[in-house]
C-alpha cells in the first residue's frame, strides 16, 4: 500500500539549545493567508463569528493559542490554528498556506538578544509587546515574527529556507552565549 | 537611512526596494502619443531638493510607497501609500 | 619604565605577551604601547614610505606610528594599533615595514634618497619605459612602502552584526559624555553610552584633577557603576561609533574579543553595530596635535597629553629625562605632573613670551622652540632656540603639545563642514550637520572639566526636550580646572625635514611643494602629497597640514578649508560589516522538498536564483555529464522522466476583477479561459520587452494559480503588487505567493499518464484530461492538483501536492517511473528537451528581446490594453532586420555550438559590426546526434534554410550552422496531444 509521508520544514534541524536559549519548530496546526477584495469590514466580522478572533491591526494579532490571527502584510492577515470556515471566501481570498513556512519558536532569556543580531527591527520589550508582530527580515530572509510571551518568539520564513534560517539562528545564539 | 513606513513604523532602508520617479502612478492613456509615453518611460527631472519616490516596503508588508524625499539633505518629508496617492489622482482628474 | 603607586592598572594581575619574538611583562589594563613603554621599548615601527625609526606618538587610536601585527596565520590582524590593543596572556605581536628587522631595517636606504622621493615623486620619476610601471616600479614600490599585510589564507574568526534602538546614543564617555548618559538615564531615557576605550572616563583616567571630592577616575568610575545598574542604559565600552548616517543610523564597531584569547565556539571577535538612535549627544571629545620641526619624528617625541595618559593611567613614565614644548597652557600640565611623580623634567619649553608657568623643578624657556631632534633610534638630544641662541638638552623624551582639535569628523560625514575659531585655532562642528545631534564638550571647543560637566548636562536637556521628556535633577560637582589658552604655532622655521604626518611621511616641504606645483586646494593637497590618509587619516596632523597650506597660498585657514572627513572615524574590518554573510550565510539556500534525496542520488546541484537544482543524476559506469543527460532525455521521449519544478513561481489570484488583471499584465487574453484550463502567457515590461512568460491555470470563476519563471518569480509579484496599488487600486483582486506551499513535479513521457494512474485516487483518461486541462485530484489520499501541460513537447503533467508531502511523492514517482524504464531528470535534459522544441527561457527573454523578436507578435491581442502594448508597437520594436528566434544546428554534425557565440554571414568578417545575431541556448540532442541551438538572426524567420557562421571569440570556436525552424522535433506537436 502506497502512503504519503508528511516531513515537517526542519525535520532532523531542531531543536537547539545553545545557553539560555531554545529553537524549536512548531506545529502550530493549518495556516491560512485571507485578503478581503475590497475593504476589511465583512471579513474581520465573518472571522469573529467563525473564529472569535477579529481582523488585526498592522503590527498586532488577535486571538489567542489555537486560534490566532496575525496581521501578515498589507491587506493580509494570516489565520493560525483551525480549518477555515468556508464562509470567509465570500469576502476575500482564503488561501492555504499551511505548508508555505517554517515555524519556529526562540525562547529563553537573551531570545530578544538573539533576534537583534539578525532583525533590522526594536523587539525589546518595551517596543515590542506579547501579541505585537512584525513583517521584517532575518538576516536575507522575508519574516513574520511574533511575541507570544516574555523570551518567547514566533520567526516564520518561507519554507525552503527552513535551513539557512536555523544556521544564521544558531550563529546569533552561538555569539550570544558565547558573551555569558 | 530609515523609511517611515505608513503600516510598518520606521524601518531601516534595507527592508526597501527602490524603483525610481513616483511619475510612474501616471500611466498614459493607450492613445496618449509618443512623446506622452517617452515622457512616462525615460524622461525624469533630476532636482537637487525635493523629489518624490516610488519605494517597495517588500522586506516588510509589501506596500508601494510614494516617498518624497530631497536629494540635497536627503530628508524624507512624507512616506504615503502609493494605493492612496493614485486613489487621489483619480478624484482629482 | 613603570612607576610605584602611579596608574588604573591592576597590578595583581599581571600579563605576558610577545612583541617581535621577545616577550615582555604587563598587567591588565595595559595596552601593548603602555606595557611596551613600561618594558623601556620606544622603537615600536618604521615609516611607510622612508622607514624612519618610529616610536609611539599618542595613547589612543589616533594613533600614526606604532603599527603592529597580532596574531598568527589565518589569525594574523595588520595595522593594529599598539596604543588601542590591550595585552592579554599569549598575545602575539609584531612590528611591520621592516626588513630583516625592526632594529635594522634594510628600506631605510630610502631616507637617504629622500630627496627624489618627495610629494609626487611616483608621478614625476619611473616615467621610462612606459611598460616598466606595472611590471618593475610599481610592485617594487608596493613591496618598500606599506602597512602590514594580510595573512592570505581564509578568515576563520567569527564577526557578529547586531542592530540596537535607543532614545539617546552618547558618543563619548569622558566627564561630557558621562553626564550627558546620567542626566538622560535618570529622567527615564533609553540610552546608549558608546566609548572607544576599555576603561570610560575619557580624559578623566588621564588627568589628575580632581571631580567632586574624589579623583576624576574614581568619580567616572562611581558614574559608570550607576549607568551599568539602570535598565534603561546599555554601556557599550571597546565601541568606536564609526559612522553617522541618514534617519539617525550611526554604526560603531565594538571589539568584543580582541583583548581576550576567546576564540572559536562561536564567540565573535567583532561586532558591528547598526544603532538607531532618535537623537545623539557628540562628546567625543579632542585630540592633541603635534608641533612640527626638524626631526620631531624621532622616537621618545610624543604629544604632552600621551605623555600624561601614559603616567596617570598606566603608571609609565616613557623616558627617565624630560622636556615639555608647548604653545599652550595645557602643555604645563604635563611637567606638573611628571614632576610631581619624581620624574626629571628637563626644560619646559613654551613658544609665548608672557605666560606663567607651574612651579617645578626644572629649566623655563618661554618664547623659545624646539627646532632639532637628535638619536636615531631614539631620543637623545633637543635643540632649543631662543631669542640667544641655540641650546642642546640631554633629553630621552619630548612631550609636544600644538593644542588641541576637536573630534569633529562624525559631524562631517552628512556633508557638514566644520566652523574655523580663531580663539582656539582649531574647527569646532557646525550646528545642525547631523539632524538631531548635540555636539557637547571638548568636542565642541570646550576645554574645561567643569564646563565639560555642565555641557554635557545641557546637551541632555536638549535632548530630553526634543524627546518630549521630562529632566532630571542632576547634581553637577565641581571640577578642579585651569585655563586653556594658546597662540598659533605649526612648524619651527629651520631646515632639513619637519613631520607633519607621520603616517604617510608628509613634511611640511612636502605641503609647500604642492603649493608651488598648484595643487592648492586643499583636496588636491591630499591627493597630491597623501597628507591625511591610510588607517589614521590624518587626525594628528591635518588641521597643521592645511594651515602650512593656507600659509604657502597666502590665505586663511577657513578660506583653505579642511579634507571631507568620511565613515568610518577608524579602521573597519570587512569581516565585521560583512559579518555572517559568508558561507552558507552569503545567501538564504532555498531548498526544494526533493532536494536531500537528489543529493543522495549523487546530483551535483546548480543555483537557479537562491534555489539549489539538480543538474543531473549520475549512475554508475557513466562518466560524463553527457552520459547522463542523453539518459534522461531518453527517458522522457522514450518512457516517463520526473522533475521537480516547485521552483517556478505560483501565484494564488483570486476576486472579481482577477480575470481583469492577467488581461492587463498579459499580452494575450485571460478573461476567456475556461475553468479547469491551462493558458501559457506572455507578460511585457511597460518598456514593450518581455518580463517573463508562463502558464496561468483557471481553478474557479475568480480563481487563478498563474506560474512564472524561477528566475523571475519575486519580480513578477513584485510587478503585480505595483499593478494593483500603484496603477489600478479600484480593482477587487488578492493575490499570494503559494509557491512554497506546494511541492510540484513534472511527469513527462509517453507511459507519464500510466504512471499517474497508479497513484490517483480516480484515474484520469485522455478525454477527461486533454492537453492544457487542470484542476484538483486526490493523490493517495492527499488533496492535489493536476495540469496537462509540457515544457517538453511530449504526454506530460505536473502534479502538485501540499509541501509536507513532496519528498514522500517525489520518491514514489521516481520508484514508479524507474519500474516503467525511466526516472529522474535534471536541468540538463529539461533544457534539452525544451531546445529540441524550441521553447523559451531567460537566455532568449533576457531583457532584449521583444514579443516580435521571438516570434509571438501576435500574442499581444489587439481587443485590450496590456502592460507593454504601447511600446511594444513601436517601429524599432517591430524591425524586421532586427535578430529574431530561430533554431540552429551545425553543417556538419560532430560540429559544436556554443551559447554566447556571435552570428554572421558566411563570407563576412567575424568582426563586431557584421554580427546579425547570437546564439542564446544550446544542448546535445540524442534524437538528432547532434548539437543544436536557439539563438537570434536578422530576419531569421526568413532564412530557413541557409547556412550561417558562428564564432565564438571567447572560446575559440567557429562552425557552420543552418537556420532553421526552432522547433526540431514534433512540429505538429503529436505527442503532445497523444
Amino acid at each position: 500500500m502506497v502512503e504519503l509521508i508528511q516531513i515537517s520544514p526542519c525535520a532532523g534541524l531542531l531543536p537547539i539549545t545553545l545557553g539560555s536559549v531554545t529553537l524549536d519548530e512548531q506545529d502550530v496546526g493549518r495556516l491560512t493567508s485571507l485578503s478581503p477584495f475590497g475593504d476589511a469590514s465583512d471579513l474581520s466580522a465573518a472571522l469573529e463569528k467563525a473564529h472569535g478572533c477579529t481582523w488585526p491591526k498592522p503590527n498586532r494579532s488577535t486571538g489567542k493559542d489555537g486560534g490566532r490571527c496575525i496581521w501578515f502584510g498589507r491587506d493580509e492577515a494570516l489565520l493560525i490554528g483551525p480549518a477555515p470556515d468556508m464562509g470567509l471566501a465570500k469576502h476575500g481570498a482564503v488561501v492555504d498556506q499551511s505548508d508555505a513556512w517554517a515555524v519556529v519558536s526562540l525562547a529563553g532569556p537573551g531570545a530578544v538578544d538573539v533576534l537583534a543580531r539578525l532583525v533590522p527591527v526594536d523587539l525589546r520589550d518595551a517596543a515590542f509587546k506579547r501579541g505585537h508582530t512584525v513583517r521584517t527580515q532575518v538576516m536575507h530572509m522575508n519574516a513574520s515574527i511574533t511575541k507570544l510571551g516574555t523570551d518567547h518568539l514566533m520567526i516564520m520564513v518561507f519554507r525552503s529556507m527552513a535551513g539557512t534560517l536555523v544556521y544564521d539562528l544558531k550563529g546569533a545564539m552561538a555569539a550570544v552565549a558565547s558573551r555569558g | 537611512m530609515r523609511i517611515d513606513c505608513p503600516m510598518c513604523g520606521s524601518r531601516d532602508r534595507r527592508e526597501y526596494y527602490y524603483q525610481g520617479g513616483a511619475v510612474m502612478l501616471a500611466r498614459p492613456a493607450p492613445d496618449a502619443g509618443e512623446a506622452a509615453w517617452d515622457d512616462y518611460l525615460h524622461l525624469r527631472e533630476n532636482p537637487a531638493g525635493e523629489t518624490e519616490e516610488l519605494w517597495q516596503h517588500d522586506g516588510g508588508c509589501g506596500a508601494w510607497l510614494v516617498v518624497t524625499r530631497d536629494t540635497v539633505s536627503h530628508e524624507i518629508s512624507n512616506v504615503a501609500l502609493a494605493e492612496d496617492v493614485k486613489r487621489a489622482m483619480r478624484k482629482a482628474s | 619604565m613603570r612607576l610605584a603607586g602611579k596608574g588604573l592598572v591592576d597590578r595583581s594581575t599581571p600579563v605576558q605577551f610577545s612583541f617581535d619574538g621577545t616577550t615582555y611583562k604587563g598587567f591588565a589594563g595595559d595596552t601593548v604601547a603602555s606595557a611596551l613603554l613600561a618594558n623601556g621599548v620606544k622603537l615600536m615601527g618604521r615609516s611607510f614610505k622612508y622607514h624612519r625609526p618610529r616610536g609611539v606618538l599618542s595613547a589612543g587610536s589616533e594613533e600614526p606610528n606604532a603599527l603592529i601585527t597580532t596574531g598568527k596565520g589565518a589569525g594574523q590582524e595588520p595595522n593594529v594599533r599598539a596604543t588601542v590593543q590591550e595585552v592579554y596572556d599569549g598575545l602575539v605581536t609584531r612590528s611591520q615595514n621592516a626588513w630583516p628587522s625592526l632594529d635594522f631595517d634594510v628600506m631605510a636606504v630610502n631616507d637617504l634618497g629622500a630627496p627624489f622621493l618627495g610629494a609626487g615623486f611616483y608621478y614625476k620619476t619611473f616615467m621610462w619605459p612606459k611598460r616598466f610601471w606595472e611590471a618593475v616600479y610599481e610592485p617594487v614600490i608596493r613591496k618598500a612602502a606599506g602597512l602590514g599585510a594580510l595573512s592570505g589564507k581564509s578568515n576563520e574568526d567569527t564577526y557578529e552584526r547586531a542592530y540596537a534602538f535607543c532614545d539617546l546614543l552618547v558618543i563619548g564617555a569622558g566627564p561630557t559624555g558621562l553626564m550627558a548618559a546620567l542626566t538622560a538615564a535618570r529622567a527615564g531615557a533609553d540610552v546608549i553610552i558608546a566609548d572607544e576605550d576599555s576603561l570610560l572616563g575619557g580624559r578623566l583616567n588621564a588627568e589628575t584633577g580632581a571631580v567632586g571630592h574624589q579623583s576624576g577616575a574614581a568619580w567616572a568610575a562611581a558614574v559608570v557603576a550607576e549607568l551599568s545598574s539602570m535598565e534603561n542604559v546599555r554601556l557599550m565600552s571597546r565601541t568606536t561609533v564609526t559612522g553617522a548616517y541618514d534617519g539617525g543610523m550611526y554604526g560603531a564597531l565594538e571589539r568584543v574579543n580582541q583583548h581576550t584569547s576567546h576564540r572559536g565556539g562561536g564567540a565573535p571577535l567583532e561586532c558591528f553595530w547598526r544603532i538607531s538612535a532618535k537623537h545623539a549627544v557628540l562628546a567625543a571629545g579632542a585630540l592633541e596635535r603635534p608641533i612640527a620641526f626638524q626631526n620631531n619624528d624621532r622616537p621618545g617625541v610624543m604629544t604632552a597629553g600621551a605623555v600624561r595618559a601614559y603616567l596617570n593611567r598606566w603608571g609609565v613614565t616613557p623616558g627617565k629625562r624630560v622636556a615639555v614644548f608647548g604653545n599652550n597652557d595645557d602643555a604645563h600640565r604635563t611637567a606638573r605632573d611628571l614632576a610631581a611623580a619624581g620624574v626629571h623634567v628637563v626644560a619646559l619649553i613654551d613658544s609665548r613670551n608672557d605666560v606663567a608657568v607651574p612651579d617645578f623643578d626644572g629649566r623655563v624657556f618661554k618664547g623659545a622652540q624646539v627646532c632639532n631632534a637628535a638619536g636615531r633610534k631614539e631620543l637623545e638630544s633637543i635643540t632649543i632656540r631662543t631669542a640667544t641662541g641655540e641650546e642642546a638638552l640631554q633629553v630621552d623624551c619630548l612631550a609636544v603639545s600644538g593644542g588641541w582639535n576637536p573630534t569633529v569628523h562624525l559631524t562631517c560625514h552628512m556633508g557638514g563642514r566644520p566652523t574655523w575659531r580663531e580663539d582656539i585655532q582649531a574647527f569646532v562642528p557646525t550646528d545642525g550637520s547631523i539632524p538631531n545631534m548635540t555636539v557637547a564638550g571638548a568636542c565642541n571647543g570646550v576645554f574645561s572639566t567643569q564646563q565639560c560637566l555642565n555641557d554635557g548636562v545641557e546637551a541632555a536637556k536638549a535632548a530630553l526636550k526634543a524627546l518630549g521628556k521630562k529632566n532630571a535633577d542632576v547634581e553637577v560637582p565641581k571640577a578642579e580646572d585651569a585655563p586653556y589658552q594658546m597662540s598659533p604655532l605649526w612648524a619651527v622655521a629651520g631646515k632639513g625635514r619637519a613631520w607633519l604626518d607621520f603616517q604617510n611621511d608628509v613634511s611640511v616641504k612636502d605641503i609647500k611643494q604642492a603649493a608651488v606645483e598648484n595643487f592648492r586646494s586643499v583636496e588636491h593637497m591630499k591627493r597630491y602629497t597623501t597628507q591625511g590618509m591610510a588607517t589614521d587619516q590624518g587626525k594628528n596632523s591635518n588641521v597643521a597640514a592645511l594651515a602650512m597650506l593656507a600659509d604657502a597660498t597666502g590665505r586663511g585657514i577657513p578660506e583653505t578649508g579642511t579634507t571631507t572627513f568620511r565613515p568610518p572615524y577608524s579602521p573597519v574590518s570587512i569581516a565585521a560589516m560583512g559579518a555572517g554573510a559568508q558561507g552558507h550565510g552569503f545567501a538564504p539556500e532555498r531548498w526544494t522538498t526533493s532536494h536531500k534525496r537528489s543529493v543522495e542520488m549523487g546530483a551535483p546541484m546548480i543555483e537557479a536564483g537562491l534555489w539549489y537544482r539538480p543538474s543531473y543524476f549520475p549512475k554508475p559506469g557513466e562518466s560524463t555529464w553527457r552520459q547522463s543527460c542523453d539518459r534522461e532525455v531518453g527517458y522522457v521521449r522514450n518512457a516517463v522522466g520526473v522533475c521537480d519544478v516547485s521552483t517556478l513561481g505560483k501565484i494564488d489570484i483570486q476576486g472579481p476583477d482577477a480575470a481583469k488583471l492577467l488581461d492587463f499584465v498579459y499580452t494575450n487574453m485571460f478573461s476567456s479561459l475556461k475553468v479547469g484550463r491551462v493558458r501559457y502567457g506572455l507578460m511585457l515590461r511597460e518598456d514593450g520587452f518581455v518580463m517573463d512568460d508562463g502558464t496561468t491555470a483557471r481553478l474557479g470563476e475568480q480563481h487563478f494559480v498563474m506560474t512564472t519563471t524561477t528566475a523571475a518569480a519575486g519580480n513578477v509579484m513584485r510587478h503585480l503588487e505595483f499593478v494593483t496599488q500603484a496603477l489600478h487600486p479600484e480593482w477587487e483582486v488578492s493575490f499570494a505567493s503559494v509557491t512554497e506551499q506546494w511541492a510540484q513535479f513534472a511527469v513527462a513521457g509517453p507511459k507519464s499518464r500510466e504512471l499517474l494512474n497508479g497513484l490517483l485516487d480516480e484515474p484520469i483518461k485522455g478525454e477527461s484530461w486533454p492537453f492544457m486541462a487542470c484542476g484538483p485530484v486526490s493523490v493517495v489520499g492527499v488533496e492535489g492538483r493536476l495540469f496537462r501541460i509540457s515544457f517538453s513537447g511530449e504526454h506530460a503533467y505536473e502534479i502538485a501536492v501540499p509541501s509536507r508531502y513532496g519528498a514522500s511523492l517525489f520518491d514514489i514517482l521516481l520508484k514508479r517511473a524507474e519500474e516503467m524504464g525511466g526516472g529522474a531528470y535534471g536541468m540538463e535534459a529539461l533544457n534539452v528537451l525544451r531546445i529540441e522544441k524550441g521553447f523559451i527561457t531567460h537566455a532568449e527573454i533576457e531583457g532584449r528581446a521583444t514579443a516580435f523578436d521571438i516570434g509571438a507578435a501576435k500574442m499581444i491581442s489587439a481587443k485590450k490594453d496590456c502592460v507593454g502594448k504601447t511600446m511594444a508597437a513601436r517601429p524599432g520594436l517591430v524591425d524586421e532586420d532586427r535578430p529574431q528566434l530561430v533554431g540552429l544546428k551545425p553543417v556538419d554534425a560532430a560540429k559544436q555550438l556554443t551559447a554566447g557565440a556571435h552570428l554572421f554571414e558566411r563570407d563576412a568578417e567575424a568582426v563586431r559590426i557584421n554580427s546579425k545575431g547570437h546564439v542564446s541556448s544550446v544542448g546535445f540532442s540524442p534524437d538528432l546526434g547532434t548539437m543544436i541551438g536557439l539563438g537570434f538572426f536578422a530576419r531569421g524567420p526568413e532564412r530557413h534554410g541557409e547556412v550561417i557562421r558562428m564564432v565564438d571569440h571567447l572560446r575559440g570556436v567557429e562552425t557552420e550552422v543552418e537556420i532553421c525552424h526552432p522547433v526540431f522535433l514534433d512540429p505538429e506537436g503529436e505527442r503532445v496531444r497523444g
